[in-house]
This record gives C-alpha cells, structure tokens and sequence, in this order.
C-alpha cells in the first residue's frame, strides 16, 4: 500500500457499514470455480444420482427389483429393460438402483467408522504424543501390516454375515490411513505460528485444537475420505462377491455381479453392466477427490 | 567492448486461467563487461522476472510479447530450449534466494560444485577436486577440504550462501544474477556476504546483476541502478546520482522509507518519573538440555526493565538468545535461573493456567505475518479471536470492536471479510497487530516484526506502530536484528551476543556513541551507510 492508499483508507466511511459475511455466502465463492470444471460437474452429477437412488429408488424405475417374471428372463438391453433382465426375469437397472442403497450404505457406514476412530486416533496421537503416540502407532502399524481383504473375512467370519459386519469389517481396514494422515497434519499444524498465537490470545487447548488444528488438518482427510468411499464400495461388493453381504434376493452390487458371471459367454451384460456402473460411480468418486486435492494446492 | 546484456523494450506477460497479467512492460537496458547494476523494487515490480527471462528459466505460463532480450551477442528472447542451456553456467550464473532450500540435502557439498565443473569442462576433467577445494577456499569458507565433504544441514545459512555462489562462480560464467541474495541472512553475515561477492566480482572482471529490494543494498554496491515499478523502469542511472537526487516521487518515496538514509523519524520521548516497570528480567539465565548429557547456555544474566509507554528494543544476531528471552517474558519457557517480573508479580514459575490472565495485559506479534494467521480464519475471525477466547464480548459488540481494531491499524473495515491470503504482506502484518491489541494489553512483545516485509512497507508498519504507541501508550519490547529498524522505535537497546549483554542503556547513547567493538560492527553492516557517509 502506498501512502496515498493509506490515507484514502483511512478517510473510507465504510466503516460504519461493515457486517460479518454470513457462512453460506463464503461457500457460495468457493464452489463457484469448482461448477466450471466439466468433469467435476458430471462426477458429481453421477455421484448425486447414486446417493438419491439409494436413499429413493423407486423415482427412477417403475418396476418392482423382486418380481420375477420367467417368461423375460435374461432380455438384452433394451429402451424397456435399459440393463436388460436377469435370469428370474427381474430389471437389472432396477436392481441395480435398489442395489446402490445397500452398497452406499456399507460404504458410507465404512468410511464414516474409519473417520471417526482414525481422526480421533489421529489427533490424540499427534496432539498428545510421548508415549501414547508411540502406542497407538504401533498399533496402527500391526493393522497396515494386515492384507485389508485378509483383514475384512476374519472379522466377518467372527462376527456374522449382512450388510453391517462386512461394513464394519471394511472399516476397520481403512482406520490405519486415516489415523495416519491425520496425525501427520496435527504434527505439522501444531507447530505454525498461528497455534501460537491462539494459544497466546487465551484459547484454551480444547478451542485451539477444535477451530485451528481440526479445520487445518481436515483437507488432506476429506480427500482420503472422498477417495476411500470408492475403495469401500469395492470391498464391501468385494467381499458379497465372496458370499459374505446381503442375502438373496435382495439386491447388492457385488451379489448382482457374482450372479452374472454363471451367464457371462450367453448373456455378459448381466455381470457386466452393474460392473460397469460400479467402477463409473468409483472413478467419480476419485476424480471428485483428486479435484479437492488440487485446489487445496 | 560490445554489451554483454542488450534489453530492449522487453515484456512479458503471464497467462493463467484466461486472465493476462503483464510482469514486465517495455523495460529498456543493457550492461557492459565488469559492471555492476542493481535491480531495485518491491514485491510484485517484476524484477524477479526479468532474472528469470535473463536466465532463460521463465514459467511455462509466461510469454515474451515483445522486445529483444540479447545475453553475450546472442538473442535468447525466443531461442530453443537447448541454446539458451549453454548459456546458463557458462555465461549467466545464479545465486539464488534462498540458501536454505536452493542446495541439495542428499549431495556433499564438494558432488554439488562438482557438478557445474563437470558442466563446464566435461566428465573426465582431472582437477575436479583440487578445484572445488579451490572455490570453497575463495568464496572464504575455513577448511575447504572438509567442508566439501560435508552436507547442506551441516553449515549455517551465511556458509550456504557461499557454497551456492561457489557453484555460481564454478561454471567460468561473464555475469552473476544475485537474487535478493542475501535477505534471508542477519545483517552482519549479510555485509561479509556482499563484501566477498563485490571482491570476487571485481577480481575475475564478472559483471554482476543485484535484484534487491532493499535500496541500501543497491547503494553500496552497484555502479548503476535501475529501479522498477509495476513491471516499468521509473528511473536508471550511475547509483550516486539515482540515490541522492533521485528524480522520480516512486524513487524518492522508496528512499524516504529505507530506514538507513538519515530521515528516519526517532521515537518520541517518554516520560518516566515515578514509574514502576511493567516487565523486568533480573538476572536472568536459560541453559537447553542437548542429548547425550550436553547443554547449551542460550541466555546469560540478562537484566532489562520496560516502563509504560517505552520501547526497549534487543538486538543481536540468530542464535543471540533474543528469541529465548522474549520467549521467557510470555511464559513459553520458563528461566533457569534469575527472576521475571510483570507488574510486580513473579511470573518466571507460573503455569500455564496461572499466567492466562496475565495474557490479557501482554501480547506477540510474530515474525512472520504469512504464516501468523490461520488460512481459514476470515480477518474478522482472526481479530476478535483473543475476545472471543475470553469470552469478553458477543454478537454487536464483537463487530464493534472489530471495526475500531480495523481504524485503529488503518485497514479498511471491508477487509474484515477477507482471508489472509487476499491481503498482502503488510496487510496481514496489520491484522496481526489489531488482533494482539484486541485485548487492549499493556505491553506488545515484537518478535522481528518487519523482517518479512519490503523496505517501503516496513517504514509503514514502523510508523503505525510508533502512532499507536503515541496513542494508546502501550509498551514494546522490539526484537530486531536490524539497527535501523531499532533506531527509529527503540527508547532503550540491549545488545546481545551468544546470550550475553554485550552493552545495553539509552537508544541515543548505544547507537550513536556505541562503545562495544560488536555493536559498531552491527552499526557498519546496516546497508547503505556508503551513501549516507558520502
């Protein structure tokens, strides 16, 4: 600033008609250059769509996903059955749809786990350190040291079949990562000076920790979260690949994939095309992150 | 002797997302075999640039409009990626900005200078060794045989500098480029730095490019001076001339804020009769703990009083102690020996929970204003944050108070809605400032707080914290390892040195009769005595 600025701004009369900007408003500025990435905008487009397909299915399909109908069993796709059928004659696009709430549950109910336990590992570990860190690392370290796959059917095997378990199993094989990362950002945010000056200006270590390190250290985790719902959504179809998920006839993406392998040379589309959906719903999930490391960058 | 840099009306612009910024516009001049210009402006002049277009290394984003830019007879303006590679080394060398990061922590010293002799004189050169113990000896390094054995981490910030103009002068090249080569530095290493590059320069008949901008620096040592301003030359000429009758107002504005050039207003007189001091260290020593049993005695027997209203600055080189004590008057460590008092309470062994209401009367402004606030925080979050932790004011009040803080370091109240990272240095510097009056202390601990900052902005931030101590009669203590910026806040001066009192007492007394050899060394090395003796 020059001096000519300096004093222009000290002659500005805006003073008296300054208020806060409201939360909302600053978001709005924020997702604003994001909506003008094409791909961004189809990724998140697709990933909506799952969302509300498995929180209501039926807005996109009319037909019922358990009404078998012999008689148009495994159809090719058509403008009618845009999946084609299965072997029972069910819709598979519908399936597919009513599939996604099981799926995005598991996954969701995965990552939400690991967030929970891995941040909160996380931050104990890097805020506290000393010996407490040196454990919890350990630990950590035992459980990266474990195939995830390996991880997940021994714990599904301990605790019981269904959507909850293989959620729970899936979980606990991505905590390693969060905890991780998380305590690497709480180590290096806690070290920069505006920490110090928090702490200086009277916060107390609860304040500092919830309105400076969390926030800071939150970016790199979104990113692994945003990143680890696609991985989760792999395992948990994985693993009721495996025959561990849902039980028939409900639908679940790993099941409906499983059941089209018996028909894969006369009828590929039954395996194929919720494969399909699948890795599409995945890979825009991956592209939404890598969009959110770059700009954090 | 024919131009050894031809610049014509160069630009250059940068392009990004769509938007077109221009860095350089028109800029005109050239530079003969043995001479020595200077490169002066603020952050933003495009100075660096016009380095980075010289040295052929300009970012993929930025684009040569216009102009011709010819280093040693040859036309590098828009010349393939390969012919302007032979010319870095061999003709135009670098010294970088930053000694810290520009050397390569996993490459000894003596494989890194290795490097650029092999460039120069080809794989199988068979005095590879003696002549990088050759360079390290004349760049001034003690035992050169063993420095080029031993890694970056292992010497200190002055030492690296010198290895990177090692590697500079080992490519044989006819012009150096000096990026701001010395700002990361203290003073006195800074002064030995230039001293041996000017000498080096001189002896071998290089010519020299400074990009400073610090036009003390310039002064000292560049024949000519070119002084750039939103990527234009506002003036150039014989560095005398520029600097003592300069004929551009940006010129003479840059000159009025170097705090070295005599015009330096002092600050205002207090009086003390009957006061009690508000800080007061007796005796006090700090020793560190190393590994392996060792310690390290980082303050020795330091006694200083502050009175209300008064600045009492300290001085010293890295490693001085300054920090330390300043870190012992707010509570972060505590002393090992000796006694620290605020407003007549022995704070020197109080816990953290003890000392929290202190902090409402004592407050930092830190060193750094990029890294000071959070990148999260909008201004306004940041300001009230030390009010809002104290649960003092809410709602209405808070934006109050905000807008007086906001008046009172001279921002804009519109500003409050930014994030630190739409404000520029001196901007954030200002928010750091309102943010530690929140709480409206009696004494502000200033850790370096215009180190970071472009000379002219300094001269700002100096002047409004002299305003505001004129105003609201708030005490400071100044940590400074810049005798200029002391001279125009400090009531009274503590010189430290290796965790000792060299000498301490009156600001006027101590700077302008210093009677330890150390403090008139600190006071030589204050760029741009030169201009200011002649």
């Amino acid at each position: 600033m020059t001096v000519l600025q300096r004093r222009l701004a000290r002659a500005l009369p805006a003073n008296e008609a300054w208020r806060p900007r409201r939360r909302l408003q600053r978001l709005l500025d924020q997702a604003g250059p994001l909506l003008r990435r094409p791909g961004f905008v189809v990724a998140l487009l697709l990933v909506l769509f799952t969302l509300v397909a498995a929180l209501a299915p039926w807005l996109f399909t009319q037909f019922d996903p358990y009404a078998t109908q012999p008689s148009a069993k495994l159809l090719p796709p058509s403008l009618s059955h845009w999946f084609g059928t299965d072997e029972l004659g069910r819709d598979l696009y519908t399936r597919v749809l009513y599939g996604a709430r099981l799926s995005v549950e598991a996954a969701l109910l995965a990552v939400g786990l690991a967030l929970v336990c891995g941040l909160g590992l996380g931050i104990v570990s890097g805020f506290v350190g000393g010996r407490l860190d040196a454990v919890i690392m350990r630990l950590v370290d035992v459980l990266l040291a474990l195939p995830g796959l390996l991880l997940a059917l021994a714990i599904v095997t301990a605790i019981g079949f269904g959507t909850l378990p293989v959620a729970v199993a899936v979980g606990v094989g991505i905590i390693p990562g969060f905890a991780r990362t998380t305590r690497a950002e709480v180590l290096r945010i806690k070290t920069l000076p505006y920490v110090e000056a928090a702490r200086l200006g009277g916060a107390s270590w609860g304040r500092t920790l919830l309105r400076h390190v969390l926030p800071n250290a939150w970016g790199p985790v979104a990113v692994l979260a945003t990143l680890d719902i696609g991985a989760a959504i792999l395992a948990t179809a994985g693993l009721s690949f495996l025959g561990f998920g849902a039980a028939p006839p409900a639908a679940e993406w790993g099941t409906l994939i499983a059941n089209g392998r018996h028909f894969l040379i006369t009828a590929p589309w039954v395996s194929l095309l919720p494969g399909l959906f699948l890795v599409l719903v995945v890979f825009s999930l991956n592209h939404i992150a890598r969009t959110f490391e770059e700009v954090q960058r | 002797m024919s131009r050894l840099i031809d610049v014509e009306n160069l630009k250059v612009s940068y392009h990004s997302g769509g938007r077109v910024t221009e860095a350089v516009r028109g800029v005109s001049f050239y530079l003969q075999p043995g001479e020595t210009l200077a490169i002066v402006g603020e952050s933003g002049s495009g100075k660096t640039t016009l380095a980075s277009a010289l040295l052929g290394l300009l970012p993929l984003t930025a684009r040569i409009d216009d102009g011709r830019l010819a280093v040693a007879g040859q036309d590098i303006s828009h010349a393939s990626e390969r012919s302007k590679q032979r010319l870095r080394g061999r003709v135009v060398g670098l010294v970088p900005q930053d000694p810290m990061v520009s050397l390569n922590p996993t490459l000894s010293i003596g494989r890194q200078i290795g490097e650029s002799l092999v460039l120069r004189h080809g794989k199988r050169y068979p005095g590879l060794d003696a002549d990088v113990v050759e360079l390290l000896q004349q760049v001034g390094l003690d035992d050169p045989a063993l420095r080029a054995t031993q890694y970056p981490h292992e010497l200190s910030g002055g030492m690296r500098q010198r290895v990177l103009i090692a590697i500079a002068l080992a490519g044989e090249p006819q012009l150096i480029i000096a990026d701001e080569p010395t700002s990361a530095l203290d003073v006195t290493v800074q002064k030995r730095i230039l001293d041996h590059l000017e000498q080096l320069v001189k002896a071998r008949g290089i010519a020299l490019v400074i990009i400073t901008h610090d036009l003390g620096v310039a002064a000292d040592r560049a024949d000519r001076v070119l002084v750039m301003r939103q990527g234009e030359v506002v003036e150039s000429g014989a560095a005398r001339q520029v600097l003592s009758a300069p004929a551009h107002p940006y010129t003479r504005e840059l000159l009025a804020a170097a705090p070295a050039f005599g015009a330096t207003p002092r600050p205002l007189p207090v009086a003390l009769a009957g006061k009690q001091p508000l800080l007061r260290f007796d005796g006090v020593g700090k020793v560190f703990s190393l590994p392996q049993g060792r310690s390290f005695q980082a303050l020795q027997a330091l006694d200083l009083a502050v009175y209300p209203g008064q600045t009492l600055a300290i001085v010293g080189e890295s490693g001085s102690g300054k920090s330390t004590s300043l870190r012992i008057a707010l509570g972060l460590e505590q002393p090992s020996s000796g006694r620290v008092h605020f407003a007549g309470q022995d704070i020197g062994t109080l816990n953290w929970k003890q000392f929290r209401p202190l902090r409402q009367r004592m407050q930092l402004v830190q060193q750094n204003p990029f890294a000071a606030l959070d990148p999260r925080f909008s201004i306004y979050q940041s300001v009230v944050e030390p009010l809002v932790s104290f649960g003092l004011l809410k709602g209405r009040e808070l934006e109050q108070a905000a807008r007086r803080l906001m008046e009172q370091v001279q921002l804009p109240a519109s500003y409050l809605d930014r994030l630190p990272r739409e404000l520029s240095g001196g901007q954030r510097q200002r928010v750091a400032i309102a943010r530690a009056l929140a709480l409206q202390p009696d004494l502000l601990l200033l850790d370096e707080p215009v180190s970071a900052l472009d000379v002219s902005v300094q001269a700002q931030i100096l002047d409004l914290l002299r305003e505001l101590q004129a105003e609201l009669g708030v005490a400071y203590v100044l940590v400074s390892h810049d005798l200029a910026v002391v001279a125009s806040l400090a009531h009274q001066v503590v010189v430290l040195k290796q965790g000792q009192v060299v000498e301490q007492g009156e600001a006027r007394q101590v700077l302008e009769q210093p009677r330890e050899l150390y403090t008139r060394e600190l006071l030589e090395a204050v760029p741009g005595r030169r201009l200011a003796v002649a």
